[in-house]
């Protein structure tokens, strides 16, 4: 039993002394170093996925042992638990010590102050308890201890220092936790809309295209509001690099919600829309090219979805219009015959290599398609997820769905397939993709910080510092009734720097003192 | 909208400066060499006193003490390099200056810019140092990396004179980069002193080695007091440099903090840093362990400069090569 506890005594001891911890810190920033170099999932899982294929076996067992997600991997846990367990059991018996520091007096004048690493000498007229006086006029801001009987003063100064210390770490502990809660209690999903008064709500995890949530988030507690995307504007120079993105948009919130009145909000890069606890960011914007459909019979469908950016620097876009449901089919056999899909290219500023094309420029000065037709079956029905982006490409393999025509269509130009028909390249919309984020512990994170930069502040540039006094009076003789003066001084953290105040502090005492005797 | 036009003839006066800024800093990197070269080894420092268990630094010296009326002629050189490094610096800033006035916008807004301020406020921080501690002799070791540093961002990393991409218009460039910028600089020249710490203290254990360097440093106690000096400077600064970055990634990325890689490699230097100032208040750890860490901790804000902008793509390398 007393062996269980002596070894307790001892393991808490070493986890809690300076030098594991400063082990441990050192092994955090070892154990970060593979979440710098490696591909990481969630920045990007394409990335890491080629990579882990590419790297064999050390790929795969890289990815067992936790590499490719190294900050919610255990051994990095395990480290930083650790840590901070040391640091709790280090800052309690701190925060006693300090605690009791704060309450008691300055220690006893030493003996002799000559050895002080600061030390000086005068003799004045003035008798003892004047000297005491005049010191205790200068030292306004220190502590001191005052010794009639024995002549004495004992001054200390900085305790900031120390103060300044624990905010600083117990800060790093409430940083920590905040993080923590703000992974368990947050989310995150993205949402791409066209930015034609297309709306959104955050009603349901389905409502968005990617969703992340905490451990603590089921979906069901979405803070409330609907977006109505109005307008989407981007300014270029004229090399093509952009200058400005920002997209106009409505809101509701609370008691607006069941109405229809909707609130105005610019949303721009750096500018995200904060409502209801949620933030709302610009992340990404493109085209989506307008396709309308005149089938023989003369029915039209219409239809706008996005189309993905490819080059940032020129918009060339790529993706496909997909018309599952010709019209004025009922056969379900038939219907899969005669879906169509438009897939190709889109560009905003058409230039043409030939009959190849291509765009110079990222704004819509000159819409341009390149398009091939699908007909057949989409295979949507296969039970295969289908691609937004893309034609499923089993099928036309399969020979299920067979390209029937291609051609390079400008705005309001239309081709016409063998069977009367017509497909018309009838608009352009821009559309923007949107993160909803929410993290109800970010403040608390903000405030840790704050204080953590104050406590670091104070504890690095405020010195611990003790100055002495010891006024005696001056034996027989000629020096009868005069006093002899000592001060010394000692900087209790890096000397260097005190010797300056210490001067000071001293030449003004005796300025106070010549004062009093003259 | 403001920073959308360059003068271009202020973004080539800036160049100009640039290279002549260089070709000064080598100049004086030469000069100090001299200086080294000629003078004699290091005159016996008198032996510093222990009162207790309290060492007192040695009386913090001023060039002034050197105001002998005789001066020797490595003395003389010494000054003229000091001279000329104050000449570079005052043309270095100008360059910094002119860039931002092409642009009209902060001038760090790419990685040849942002070089050029670290590089800047590096040279600063040792004039500054310098009008208090006797460091002249390290001048050639503080401007050797800075050359080369300048020399790469120069040729290899050149920007032409942009404005901003939208991401990075925010006023948050000017608080966070800024202190980035100045927290980089200091620490540059935290990474030198305890280098050449490491070797004077070799070199004090076994004097055969590094015998030709280490014989005309400074002692080591003046090298360990830059070190911790410029790093007690610079952690606050860092840290809120740290904390910025992430006040404008939840404004400008949706979260304030998700590992990208440039987040990543802060968070190590930092805790580098951490380390470094826990070490030195540990015993056992205090002397070179203590200056190991701050090397690495250089290593990492090197390594993130380069490394991070141009291998690896980032939610940073917007800001990479123009
Ligand atoms: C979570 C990781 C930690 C970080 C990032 C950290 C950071 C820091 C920093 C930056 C300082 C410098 C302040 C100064 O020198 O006065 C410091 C000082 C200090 N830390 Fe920590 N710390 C951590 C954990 C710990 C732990 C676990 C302990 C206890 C074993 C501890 C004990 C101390 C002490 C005693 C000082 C004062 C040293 C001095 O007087 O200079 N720290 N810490």
């Amino acid at each position: 039993m007393t062996d269980l506890r002596a070894f307790l005594r001892n393991t808490w001891r070493g986890l809690t002394s300076m030098r594991t911890a400063l082990i441990l810190l050192f092994l955090l920033a070892v154990a970060s170093f593979p979440g710098a170099l490696l591909p990481q999932r969630s920045l990007n899982a394409a990335k890491t996925e080629e990579y882990i294929q590419q790297h064999g076996w050390w790929g795969r067992t890289l990815d067992q042992l936790g590499f490719f997600e190294a900050f919610a991997s255990p051994w990095f846990a395990a480290i930083y638990v650790l840590l901070f367990i040391s640091l709790i059991g280090c800052l309690i018996p701190r925060t006693v010590e300090y605690a009791r520091q704060m309450v008691a007096k300055p220690v006893l004048t030493p003996r002799n102050l000559a050895r002080m690493p600061h030390h000086h000498q005068v003799e004045t007229a003035l008798p003892v308890d004047e000297v005491l006086s005049a010191a205790r006029k200068r030292l306004r801001g220190w502590r001191i201890r005052v010794d009639e009987q024995q002549g004495t003063i004992s001054a200390e100064r900085g305790y900031l220092r120390e103060t300044g210390n624990l905010v600083f770490h117990f800060a790093l502990l409430g940083l920590l936790v905040a993080f923590g809660a703000g992974k368990m209690f947050g989310y995150e999903g993205q949402v791409i809309l066209l930015a034609n008064g297309s709306t959104f709500c955050n009603s349901a995890v389905l409502n968005y295209d990617s969703f992340r949530a905490g451990l603590r988030v089921d979906g069901t507690n979405l803070s409330p509001f609907c977006l109505r995307v109005n307008e989407f504007k981007a300014t270029y120079q004229h090399n093509g690099q952009p200058i400005d993105f920002q997209s106009k948009m409505d809101y509701q919130i609370g008691d607006d919600l069941s109405g229809d009145r909707w609130q105005q909000a610019d949303v721009a890069v750096n500018h995200p829309l904060r409502i209801v606890g949620d933030r709302v960011y610009l992340q990404g914007h493109g085209y989506a090219p307008t396709f309308e459909v005149t089938f023989p019979g003369g029915e039209q469908r219409s239809s706008t979805i996005q189309w993905r950016p490819g080059d940032q620097s020129t918009f060339l876009s790529e993706g496909t219009t997909k018309f599952p449901d010709p019209p004025g089919i009922t056969d379900e056999h038939q219907r899969r015959e005669r879906q169509l899909a438009i897939t190709g290219l889109f560009a905003p500023t058409a230039q043409y290599n030939g009959a190849i094309l291509t765009s110079v420029f990222p704004d819509l000065l000159k819409p341009a398609v390149a398009v091939d037709v699908y007909r057949g079956d989409l295979g949507q029905d296969s039970g295969r997820s289908q691609s937004i982006f893309e034609i499923d490409q089993v099928m036309v393999k399969s020979g299920k769905l067979n390209k029937v025509a291609r051609k390079n269509l400008e705005l309001g130009q239309d081709l016409t397939l063998d069977d009367g028909t017509k497909i018309k390249f009838a608009g352009v919309e821009q559309f923007v993709s949107l993160q909803v984020s929410h993290d109800p512990a970010q403040v608390y994170v903000l405030l840790f910080s704050v204080l953590m930069i104050g406590g670091i502040f104070f504890s690095l540039t405020i010195k611990r510092r003790r100055w002495w006094m010891r006024a005696t009076p001056a034996g027989e003789g000629a020096a009868a009734g005069r006093t002899v003066v000592d001060v010394g001084g000692l900087a209790r953290t890096d000397q260097a720097g005190y010797g300056e105040e210490f001067s000071r502090l001293t030449s003004d005492l005796v300025t106070e003192l010549n004062k009093r005797g003259a | 909208m403001p920073g959308t036009t360059i003068d271009l003839r202020l973004a080539a006066l800036s160049d100009w400066t640039y290279i002549s800024t260089i070709a000064i800093y080598f100049l004086a990197m030469v000069l100090y060499a001299v200086e080294l070269a000629f003078s004699r080894k290091r005159a016996p420092e008198k032996e510093l006193v222990a009162a207790g268990a309290v060492v007192v630094p040695s009386a913090e010296a001023t060039p002034a003490s050197a105001a002998r009326p005789e001066r020797s002629l490595p003395d003389r050189v010494g000054r003229m390099a000091v001279a000329f490094t104050v000449l570079g610096a005052l043309l270095h800033v100008s360059s910094l200056v002119l860039r931002g006035l092409a642009v009209d916008r902060v001038p760090w807004g790419n990685v040849y810019e942002y070089i050029s301020s670290v590089c800047a406020v590096a040279v600063i921080a040792y004039l500054v140092f310098l009008r208090r501690h006797p460091v002249r002799r390290l001048g050639a070791y503080v401007l050797l990396p800075l050359i080369v540093l300048m020399a790469i961002g120069g040729k290899w990393l050149y920007a032409q004179a942009a404005p901003l991409v939208p991401a990075l218009r925010s006023y948050w460039i000017v608080i966070h980069v800024s202190a980035a910028i100045i927290s980089s600089g200091v620490l540059l020249i935290a990474g030198v002193a305890s280098v050449l710490y490491l070797i004077r203290k070799a070199n004090d254990e076994n004097p055969r080695r590094f015998a030709r360097i280490a014989e005309k440093l400074p002692e080591a106690s003046v090298l360990d007091r830059l070190a911790y000096r410029t790093t007690i400077f610079t952690f606050p600064i860092w840290t809120f440099a740290i904390v910025c970055g992430a006040i404008w990634a939840e404004s400008a990325w949706g979260r304030y903090w998700g590992w990208d890689p440039k987040e990543t490699c802060a968070f190590i230097s930092w805790v580098f840093y951490a380390c470094f100032l826990h070490a030195r208040a540990t015993a056992g750890f205090r002397d070179k362990t203590a200056a190991w860490i701050n090397v690495g901790g250089f290593a990492v804000t090197v390594f993130n400069l380069f490394f991070i902008n141009f291998v690896l793509t980032g939610l940073h390398s917007y800001a990479g090569v123009g």
